[in-house]
């Protein structure tokens, strides 16, 4: 696989403990005590949306589920809110994930922008149903910076799969 | 005809359709969701699951109190000794009350053997500390660190040195949840000290509460003082909650819009003590039958139950 499709950089495969201990960082930088601070965004959503788009067959729907349960435990949320946001996110940029690598890296995070908000907006609405309070615009902040962070994110996340660029030539791979 | 036997080779099986799947996570996903918040059934699979989330949020919580903790190391002894110093002239200048206080409980005791009304119960409980907030921006609760194994039940009221701070609401094994009084729709019962007025008081969810259902014509002033009325059961009476800084009366709506600020340190992080249950209140008098009109009579039954809770 290539960095994006259009790139003649050919990656290393990707090693499976790379994804889950991403996630779990993810998790960790979730719930650090920084998560209070507005304009920080949704880490898990950000990266579980990466995954999804770069190796779909790996990180799907059952892993959104899973830290879904895992952010609404850990939020004292409604069980189920952050499930029913990951998912949805997870099956957009699975879906959308033939598309998006054909883009450069500035216009890919222009197109996650709305899966982000999306799972943000949706939160937000299942809450306002069921008689939740509005929390404030500031609440929409953090999605648009994990979007500006979509860049940097697959810089680090794709740093184990690349390869030195002078190769020897002697060496095919 | 084995050749025909079109099962795909394994190489294409990538499990069900995706969109299948986002069905079913999607169902569940909501079913929980309604079956968490109505009927609160999934207490046991929250537990669970906070076993293992517990120790990483505990761990991710580190590092800032670590900054904490040598930041009041590193502030050093000139601090402790101008701290020490306003604590003992604190203690002095509340000492007249404080010595007066238990001749005025024996007093007050006495009195109320004569009156013959019931005895003020005693409050006592547990001190715990707040470990983090919860994150969620839709309520406002915090996380302490004390749960199952230290005998906390939900229903706990939790209180700091200057008034209710809030209620335990979930409880956790090593863990436990305090649902803040300011959350929406958190509900404390209070009674307003300079005319004795019973009500109960809502949490708006911006810091603020609310005094809610109190006529136009009320005798709300601002700056009045709410107790807990311990009307309900769980609250102990007398304990301040909020002072009233806002009244808007129009003579447009029913309700007088009554806006007040809470005297407990709700959103500051620290030490709280969160009392023990309270005795069960006694049950409440047999309705006597073939009495005038239903609503006449629960207001009797009421007035009588807020005499005995007085």
């Amino acid at each position: 696989m290539q960095p994006t499709f259009s790139s003649s950089r050919i990656l290393l495969p990707v090693r499976p403990w790379f994804i889950y201990l991403s996630l779990f960082a993810a998790l960790l930088l979730n719930l650090l005590p920084t998560a209070y601070w507005p304009g920080i965004p949704d880490w898990v959503a950000l990266v579980l949306c990466f995954w999804s788009v770069r190796e779909s067959r790996r990180v799907g729907m059952g892993w959104a589920f899973i830290l879904g349960l895992l952010m609404d435990v850990a939020d004292g949320a409604v069980l189920g809110q952050h499930c029913f946001a990951y998912v949805l996110l997870a099956f957009l940029s699975t879906s959308l994930s033939r598309r998006l690598l054909w883009f450069p890296l500035g216009e890919q995070a222009l197109q996650v922008l709305p899966l982000l908000l999306l799972t943000q907006v949706i939160q937000l609405l299942v809450r306002l149903l069921v008689g939740a309070d509005f929390p404030g615009w500031s609440y929409f902040i953090g999605p648009f910076v994990a979007a500006l962070l979509w860049v940097p994110a697959t810089f680090v996340l794709l740093l184990p799969q690349y390869r030195p660029v002078e190769q020897n030539p002697d060496r095919p791979i | 005809m084995a050749g025909i036997d079109h099962a795909p080779p394994p190489f294409f099986k990538q499990g069900p359709a995706p969109l299948a799947l986002l069905t079913f996570y999607v169902l569940i996903s909501l079913a929980i969701f309604v079956v968490d918040l109505r009927f609160r059934s999934l207490d046991l699979l929250r537990q669970s699951i906070a076993l293992v989330v517990d120790p990483v949020q505990r761990v991710a919580q580190t590092p800032g109190s670590l900054v904490d903790y040598s930041r009041s190391y590193l502030e050093g002894m000139q601090h402790l000794q101008q701290e020490n110093e306003a604590l003992r002239s604190a203690k002095l200048s509340t000492a007249p009350g404080l010595l007066r206080l238990e001749q005025l409980e024996a007093e007050n005791e006495r009195l109320r053997k004569l009156l013959a009304v019931k005895e003020r119960e005693n409050a006592s409980g547990q001190v715990a500390q707040i470990l983090y907030t919860a994150r969620d921006p839709f309520s406002r609760k915090v996380i302490v660190d004390k749960g199952q194994q230290s005998g906390i039940v939900a229903g706990q009221p939790a209180i700091d040195e200057s008034g209710v701070v809030g209620q335990v609401t979930r409880v956790f094994p090593f863990s436990a949840e305090i649902t803040l009084i300011t959350d929406k729709n958190q509900a404390v019962p209070v009674q307003i000290v300079r005319s004795g007025q019973r009500s109960v008081v809502f949490g708006l969810g911006n810091g603020q509460l609310e005094l809610r259902y109190m006529p136009t014509n009320a005798d709300v002033q601002v700056g009045d003082l709410l107790v807990t009325s311990g009307l309900d059961g769980i609250f102990p009476q007398g304990f301040p909650v909020a002072k009233v800084v806002k009244v808007e009366r129009e003579s447009a709506y029913a309700f007088a819009r009554i806006i007040c600020a809470p005297l407990g340190a709700v959103e500051n992080f620290g030490e709280i003590m969160i009392l023990d249950p309270r005795a069960p209140l006694p049950p409440r008098p047999a309705e006597v039958s073939g009495r005038a009109d239903g609503g006449d009579r629960a207001a009797r039954s009421k007035k009588k139950r807020a005499a005995k809770g007085n």
